[in-house]
């Protein structure tokens, strides 16, 4: 049976792990390949590698290190932050990277999800959608979710879709950062109307709130993402799983 | 030493990370003098059957694959290949093994709302062939494809996505996998580290 995916999401800037992580024993905490081979060591399904580098410096330092991640590691891995052109995709996916994410510039230029998808195939197109609840309508935002666009986002998701996007990764930024879990009803009706794979982000605090945006009765979300709480070591992905398993939900073990 | 046939089907890069990790040497060709000097070969492959299919007849390849005796592991659209037939742009393939691939849609039952492709980690079981030695019935490997090889003879392990597909193939010294052995994570390490043993 297909199993739910839990993703651990590194921020890198410089090619450097720049969320603090302390739970790890590890030589060199910053170094995102030591972190990523530790996450792939507990059972993480697939990561997710986000480029926050404001340099050009920092952004040839990213694909630098897109080399060497997957030289080093045995799952697959997602990159994304500030890609806006297909050559930017491609030059992360011919470093070895399995997916890149596309969000502000396929909301401002929605071309560039068809022209990755139909240069690289669909299954390496995650389109990152941030959005917040405003008076009862999910309005798209960009730049982090600083500005709205003028997107709503069940329309943009099943557009994105139409284009070629091979999976879609929703952010509600009313419940990023908040720890009091996902927003489950939004996952369920993006689940449901969809068909291609949802990746739940934002909100996640503790196991629970993974299993419910996970499970068929909450938001039956394909895959959930979550940095902090795996990064300071609140959820260990060993114990997250074997809860996830004993309720019935198909994980790898 | 490991032969990876080139023909244009894009991400060999996995497979040669795969192999370096393993500190397997390695060649990478379309050259089927140089190729038919390595021990093993691998036939990777990502994107349509029917491009795939004439690329290797263009350059002589699906002769030489066809004829070889050496280990053979075809990898996603690698195995798609080896078999008869494939419903990806309605192409005759290798005919190595009599399986015939079509899309998921086609062979789902009516109104079972799957999603495709199917993408993730999934379970091998009925898990037959040395490619498994030291793999327990029901590991997770990672998968990524729209298309399926029914299940017949040569099934050397069975996944299920709605329905049951050949996730692996083995016939004589021809081996192939629908997942991906270098980003299915111990398991597939294992996988490979079998594959790297075999010698003609």
């Amino acid at each position: 049976m297909l199993a739910k995916r839990i993703i651990p999401c590194l921020d890198i800037r410089d090619g450097q792990t720049v969320k603090g992580v302390n739970f790890l024993s590890l030589k060199t905490v910053g170094d995102p390949v030591e972190l990523a081979r530790s996450y792939s060591g507990q059972g993480a399904d697939e990561l997710v590698f986000l480029d926050i580098s404001a340099t050009i410096e920092g952004r040839k330092a990213f694909s630098g290190l897109v080399e060497r991640i997957a030289l080093n590691i045995d799952i697959p891995f997602t990159v994304g932050g500030g890609i806006s052109t297909v050559e930017d995709a491609s030059v992360l996916l011919r470093a070895g990277a399995d997916k890149v994410s596309v969000n502000s510039a396929a909301v401002r230029n929605p071309e560039l999800i068809s022209e990755i998808a139909s240069r690289f195939g669909s299954q390496c197109v995650v389109v990152a959608i941030d959005a917040r609840n405003v008076g009862g309508t999910w309005r798209v935002t960009t730049h982090g979710g600083t500005r709205f666009s003028d997107r709503e986002l069940f329309s943009w998701a099943e557009h994105a879709e139409r284009l070629g996007a091979g999976e879609i990764l929703f952010t509600s930024m009313d419940h990023d950062g908040t720890c009091g879990g996902y927003a489950c009803e939004v996952y369920r009706k993006l689940s449901g109307q969809l068909g291609i794979p949802v990746i739940a982000s934002g909100g996640a605090g503790n196991a629970g709130h993974i299993i419910d945006v996970l499970s068929p009765e909450g938001g039956c979300a394909d895959a959930a993402l979550a940095a902090s709480i795996f990064h300071y070591g609140e959820v260990l992905i060993p114990d997250l799983k074997r809860q996830l398993a004993d309720r019935g939900i198909p994980v790898r073990l | 030493m490991t032969g990876i046939i080139d023909y244009d089907a894009g991400n060999i890069r996995s497979v040669e990370n795969a192999l370096k990790r393993l500190g397997a040497g390695y060649v990478i060709s379309s050259d089927s003098q140089v190729l038919s000097s390595c021990d093993r070969l691998i036939l990777p492959g990502v994107g349509d059957a029917a491009w795939a299919m004439a690329r290797l007849r263009a350059n002589g390849l699906a002769d030489f694959i066809r004829n070889t005796d050496r280990p053979l592991l075809g990898i996603c659209l690698g195995m798609q290949l080896l078999c008869s037939w494939s419903e990806e742009g309605d192409v005759e393939c290798l005919g190595i093994f009599p399986n015939r691939v079509r899309h998921f849609s086609s062979v789902l039952p009516g109104n079972m709302p799957l999603k495709i492709p199917h993408v993730g980690w999934n379970d091998i079981t009925s898990l037959k062939t040395g490619l498994f030695d030291g793999v327990a019935e029901g590991s997770y490997v990672y998968f990524v494809h729209s298309y399926c090889a029914d299940i017949g003879e040569d099934t050397a392990s069975v996944t299920g996505y709605g329905v049951p597909f050949s996730s692996s193939l083995c016939r004589d010294n021809f081996m192939g996998c629908q997942f991906h052995p270098e980003k299915s994570g111990d398991v597939g390490e294992r996988i490979l580290s079998n594959f790297i043993r075999l010698r003609r």
